[in-house]
């Protein structure tokens, strides 16, 4: 098997180094090793570039099956190596919905047969999304997909009695519940976030109050049962409090930021193009300021991306029948340097944490999310954090092109994504 | 002026006062034997509603036709809109006709904003949603200026209803508007208008029918209608649905029309000079108690008239000044 010398990249941004890749693994990490010692590698110059542990993505919705107009897994995946992903999470929202061991089973094949990077399918909570039934989650866990995070999201689990169950059930086998917060009643025909920018457009509000309370019901019942949490797409500053407070307690709860709502904010909606509708909505300035700050200190642990790929016809419409959500795979590592990085928020090192490690601990993925080391399976990403570029969506490799971040500029670009030691993408395009 | 008009805040003061001063010359043809100009001959004005209001349609249809525009009622029925796609299709489909204005009412806000992207035609928002109703808000100016303009002393009806109002604002006049602000594009149209042209609007409803943050509109608030009565100059009564009630607004048609509707006995409350409006349609007996909407201060058949004025000018102003549009294949675009 060949291997690969890496030639002069930063590890977290750090000093030179040169990386010797072999068998699938890290084998050796070291300035200027000898081209000698490795008969039959090839050589990459990675001058310049910072060498990441490969991107996991605790949240991406990848459409197969049912909704392949919109993305499939090999698109998806694709997507998911160019943006500097070795691993992604599929969420269960499917048609069907990957609420049994044989649907998630299907997902996690066609991830293996596309090859781009892995996918570790999610399952749903409930049977068919609904809200009432448990879905079998053992069958799931003990599936080849290996199901251990599950989620309907899309969806909240509203009904506390069954959230409970859910949170104690999956400790039997080391599972966390994945919860979309989203208080039913409080947003039903929710269009906008609830505030100035909604009362001038006349939309229906999405109300901060409905996250942050399903988001606090949650976490005591967490501790209650002595579970795990994970909350989804973590949009507001009253939630960051309250995931704080839960961490301050010992609780097992963990959370993740999009990279959408590092950025942008609600009045981005004022001419109504539903490009920027997605679920739960753009919130305000000091949301923004709150989820930087926690994701920078930690309350937050993780950036997923919630990669939400829609055809033209469901976002080309009036704002009310828009669909919610926005594509995000290949854009996220550079909004976040954009946001978190360039304003000296999150040092590489920490970027690492947050879009590498955390997110591959809390799905327990142990193949990926390892640091740049000797014997660790080589998923590693290189990132040239110098050039600036406006956001074409027309040159995604998403089947989609709902890119909220269209025509902005943003710095960076991934030139090389590795899987276990063999590369997916190469100079910026798939290998 | 604008190649639209689909928010009230696309209009400075001179742009409104220049409709208001065009719709008081216009309203004159309307007296006259023969109400038809030609100014608008060959061209296409196309009433396109995904709602049904039939008073907005005709009012905006005699408004085109008395300026011998050519109109194409467009009404697309609620089955064919359920996804959505058929605006733009629809937009498409104008484009290649040669619509010169498109009158476009929605139910869906910001409905006109997505047309205008893929039109090259004038768009007039005649309602989207909750959002805004812009040429509701200028026919209100337009009746508040004729009844109220030049002082306050004139009683209502009084016969200086031709006196010459032009270039006058509303400045100093205090407009209450009632109801179920929330939801009322009618409100969002009128305070912006209303406050650029000099008027101090307040707005009264239960606090469930407010939105939760204001931000900067032009105006103050209160949950007390007795309140704001001795200080209005124009009451504006906005229709509540009933609906609203399941939703949990408000407890009952009879709590809301208590404290909210305007019957006789608040109307003692409103100075002699006072008038009282309402968009229409009315719900009498629950915002607005039937003796006071046929009562000698309402102006709500006035209203009415005033629309056909106001739109007359609001299209002459937006088309006169363009180059007719071309009929397109659709193909070069
Ligand atoms: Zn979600």
């Amino acid at each position: 098997m060949t291997g690969w010398l890496i030639r002069g990249a930063r590890p977290l941004g750090g000093d030179p180094a040169d990386i010797l890749v072999r068998d699938g693994a890290v084998a050796q990490v070291g300035p200027r090793l000898a081209a000698s010692s490795a008969r039959g590698t090839q050589v990459i110059d990675a001058g310049g570039l910072i060498a990441l542990p490969g991107l996991v993505d605790l949240h991406a919705h990848l459409r197969e099956p049912g909704r392949e107009d919109a993305e499939t897994v090999q698109t998806g995946t694709r997507a998911a190596a160019l943006g500097g992903y070795t691993a992604v999470h599929a969420m269960a929202n499917t048609d069907p919905v990957a609420d049994t061991a044989g649907v998630v089973e299907q997902v996690w094949r066609l991830g293996r047969q596309a090859g781009h990077c892995d996918v570790q399918p999610v399952g749903a909570v409930t049977v068919g999304l609904g809200g009432t039934r448990l879905a079998e989650l053992g069958a799931m866990a003990d599936s080849a997909a290996r199901v251990r995070v599950f989620s309907d999201d899309g969806s909240c689990v509203s009904d506390a009695r069954l959230m409970r169950r859910a949170l104690e059930y999956v400790k039997a086998f080391d599972g966390v519940i994945a919860q979309h917060a989203q208080e039913p009643r409080l947003t039903e025909g929710a269009q906008l976030n609830e505030g100035e920018v909604s009362a001038r457009l006349g939309l229906t509000g999405w109300p901060a109050a409905a996250e942050e309370s399903i988001i606090a019901r949650d976490c005591l019942l967490a501790a209650h049962v002595g579970s795990s949490l994970h909350v989804c797409h973590v949009s507001t500053a009253g939630s960051v409090e309250i995931i704080g407070w839960a961490k301050s307690k010992g609780w097992q709860v963990t959370a993740e930021v999009t990279p959408h709502h590092l950025l942008l904010t609600d009045d981005l909606a004022q001419d109504y193009d539903p490009v920027y509708k997605v679920n739960p909505p753009l919130r305000t300035q000091a949301d923004v300021t709150a989820l930087r700050q926690g994701l920078a200190d930690g309350t937050i642990d993780c950036v997923a991306t919630d990669h939400a790929p829609h055809p033209l016809e469901d976002k080309e419409t009036e704002w009310e029948t828009a669909a919610f959500g926005m594509t995000g795979l290949e854009t996220a590592l550079r909004v976040v340097q954009h946001a978190m990085v360039d304003t000296g928020l999150l040092d590489w090192a920490q970027v690492a944490d947050r879009m590498s490690l955390r997110p591959a601990r809390i799905g327990r993925l142990a193949g990926h999310g390892n640091p740049l080391a000797p014997g660790a399976p080589a998923n590693l990403t290189l990132y040239d954090p110098a050039p600036t570029e406006a956001v074409d969506p027309a040159c995604h490799a998403s089947k989609s092109r709902n890119s909220p971040f269209v025509g902005m500029v943003l710095p960076g670009r991934v030139v090389a994504t590795f899987l276990r030691g063999v590369p997916t993408v190469l100079d910026g395009k798939l290998a | 002026m604008n190649r639209h008009l689909i928010s009230a805040a696309d209009l400075s003061r001179d742009e409104a006062l220049l409709i208001l001063d065009t719709a008081d010359e216009l309203a004159r043809v309307a007296d006259r034997p023969i109400k038809k100009l030609p100014t608008l001959r060959g061209r296409t004005v196309v009433n396109l509603f995904f709602e049904d209001s039939t008073r907005t349609r005709i009012s905006f249809e005699a408004a085109a036709k008395r300026l011998s525009a050519d109109v194409i009622n467009f009404t697309v029925k609620g089955s064919s809109v359920a996804k959505g796609e058929s605006l733009k299709d629809t937009a498409l489909t104008l484009e290649a006709m040669g619509a010169d204005a498109v009158v476009i009412r929605h139910s869906a806000a910001g409905a006109p904003h997505r047309l205008a992207r893929w039109v090259r035609g004038s768009v007039v928002n005649a309602g989207d949603g909750s959002h805004e109703h812009p040429t509701q808000a200028l026919l209100d100016a337009f009746t508040i200026r004729r009844r109220l303009g030049g002082g306050r002393e004139a009683p209502a009806g009084a016969a200086d209803h031709q006196a010459d109002h032009q270039g006058e604002g509303l400045d100093g006049l205090k407009v209450t508007i009632v109801g179920d602000v929330l939801h009322s594009r009618v409100a969002r149209s009128n305070v912006l208008l209303l406050s650029t042209l000099g008027a101090e609007v307040t707005l009264v409803a239960p606090p469930t029918l407010f939105p939760v943050e204001l931000g900067g509109w032009p105006c103050t608030t209160g949950y007390d209608l007795d309140a704001a009565l001795p200080k209005s100059d124009v009451v504006m009564m906005l229709r509540v649905q009933r609906e609203r009630m399941n939703a949990a607004y408000f407890p009952s048609e009879r709590e809301y029309s208590r404290r909210y509707g305007l019957d006789s006995s608040r109307m003692a409350l409103l100075p002699q000079h006072a008038i009282v409006m309402h968009p229409g349609p009315m719900n009498r007996g629950v915002e607005i108690a039937a003796e006071v909407a046929d009562g000698p201060r309402s102006t709500i058949v006035e209203q009415v008239a005033n629309g056909v004025s106001v739109r007359m000018a609001v299209l002459y102003l937006l088309l006169s000044g363009l180059d007719p549009a071309k009929a397109t294949t659709g193909a070069d675009r």
